[in-house]
């Protein structure tokens, strides 16, 4: 399972990690996380669900482009972190 | 008189109460994160706040203990079906329902979408029928990317009855509750604009348009180009001229009073500063014929003060107001806007203000 990171700026709404989830993508995999705690959905990504644009996401040590972050594939082991980019302030 | 009030800043919810004559701050909520709107719901004693994280999206909180508590509840979200597909960037204003409407709230958003909510924020559905006027591709945004709503003021006497105003978008009302809406606003005029098109209503910029409680057909407004009165509901303005700057933001209208209203003059749009970096509030007595300048308690010297369209309030008396500028300036005043005292000089930039 994927290993998810969530930035300290977001506790209140999801524990220090890291949380595992399934998925082939990035996308899946906070999907999955996501069923499991609805509430972190709307912190992440938009109401159309697109990733939120001051939301930046590593995976396996590299920062992902904005538009391809949730499609990009990850394997079992991968490791992401979902931060805040510091174009949002 | 109110002895409360939300301040909603770009650090926080602060929040004042009146103590030994004075204002004091009585608490600070949500430190740190912009709060975009403010509310306290007189219906039932509700307060509500609107964050904009930076990053992770706008979020409604509602208190139901005077602010001891808070809970987070789904904000306003534009619908999967409206065209264009938008997501919320921010909440611009919050406004409650009529007296009768116990749990409608109202939001106006940017991107200009307008929600609605009958069970005190736990839900929200956006009204499609706004969004969907064919003149909204001719909209833009004014001081945005997109243009955005600021201004919602439902009828006392009907709220089915809701005016809307938009940053450039004009003036629009419903008679049915948000079914079907017209695009109003006869009169106004948009010098940004080619001179062909100053009078075209849907790229009308009103900064702020507020209601008289008592004389509900009587509205104000600060428009980018000046200063505007309606005495049928926002269907036909009339410019008023004011003698000195007739730029700003911010309009407070007396509750009671139809001819009084309170406005924060700036030197006009490209600069956005108080004249002479002196802070001025102006008031009209008799519907915009004559003008008093008043400066009592307020900086006469190198201020850079400015008063944001939310920012200046006047309590349900007509005698208490209140305003808060961009530099962190917060000023009350109990002699309807002839004097005025400093509060704190050291606030964040204030975005509302709110006396209850």
């Amino acid at each position: 399972m994927a290993q998810l990171h969530f930035t300290s700026w977001l506790r209140e709404v999801v524990p220090d990690g890291p949380l595992q989830a399934d998925g082939g993508t990035v996308g899946d995999a906070l999907g999955a996380v996501f069923r499991e705690r609805p509430h972190v959905r709307g912190y992440v990504v938009d109401e159309q669900g697109r990733l939120r644009k001051h939301v930046c996401i590593f995976a396996d040590g590299r920062r992902l482009p904005q538009q391809a972050a949730l499609g990009h594939a990850i394997g079992k082991d991968s490791t992401l972190y979902v931060m805040q980019a510091l174009s949002g302030g | 008189m109110s002895d409360r009030m939300l301040v909603a800043t770009r650090k926080g919810l602060i929040s004042f109460a009146r103590k030994n004559g004075g204002w004091s701050l009585a608490r600070t909520d949500f430190a740190g994160v912009p709060v975009t709107a403010a509310l306290h719901d007189r219906r039932d004693g509700a307060l509500y706040a609107v964050l904009k994280h930076g990053h992770f999206g706008s979020k409604l909180h509602r208190s139901d203990d005077g602010g001891r508590t808070w809970t987070e509840l789904p904000a306003p979200a534009f619908a999967a079906d409206a065209a264009g597909a938008p997501a919320l960037f921010q909440v611009w204003t919050l406004e409650t329902g009529g007296a009768d409407e116990k749990g409608t709230l109202w939001a106006g958003a940017l991107p200009a979408g307008l929600f609605r909510s009958d069970d005190r924020g736990e839900s929200w559905h956006q009204v499609s029928a706004l969004w969907n006027v064919p003149e909204r591709e001719k909209w833009f945004g004014g001081g945005y990317d997109d243009a955005g709503i600021h201004s919602i003021s439902p009828d006392p006497r009907d709220p089915k009855r809701v005016v809307v105003a938009i940053s450039c978008g004009g003036v629009w009302d419903t008679r049915d509750a948000g079914a079907s809406w017209s695009l109003q606003g006869e009169g106004l005029v948009a010098a940004y604009m080619p001179p062909e098109l100053a009078g075209q209503k849907e790229t009308q910029d009103p900064h702020r348009v507020v209601r008289c409680v008592e004389a509900p057909d009587v509205m104000w407004m600060q428009h980018h180009c000046g200063i505007f009165r309606s005495s049928d509901a926002g269907v036909t303005w009339t410019q008023l001229k004011p003698s000195g700057d007739d730029f700003g933001f911010a309009v407070a209208a007396h509750p009671r009073q139809a001819g009084t209203a309170w406005f924060v003059p700036a030197v006009k749009d490209e600069m956005r500063l108080p004249r002479d970096g002196a802070l001025a509030v102006t008031r009209t007595l008799d519907g915009g014929k004559t003008w008093q300048t008043f400066r009592q308690g307020l900086p006469q010297q190198d201020a850079y003060d400015l008063i944001y369209r939310h920012a200046l309030d006047v309590d349900e008396t007509g005698v208490r107001l209140a305003m808060g500028s961009t530099t962190g300036g917060l000023w009350a005043s109990d002699d309807a806007g002839e004097s005025w005292r400093l509060i704190n000089a050291h606030l964040p930039p204030i975005y509302a203000v709110r006396l209850y």
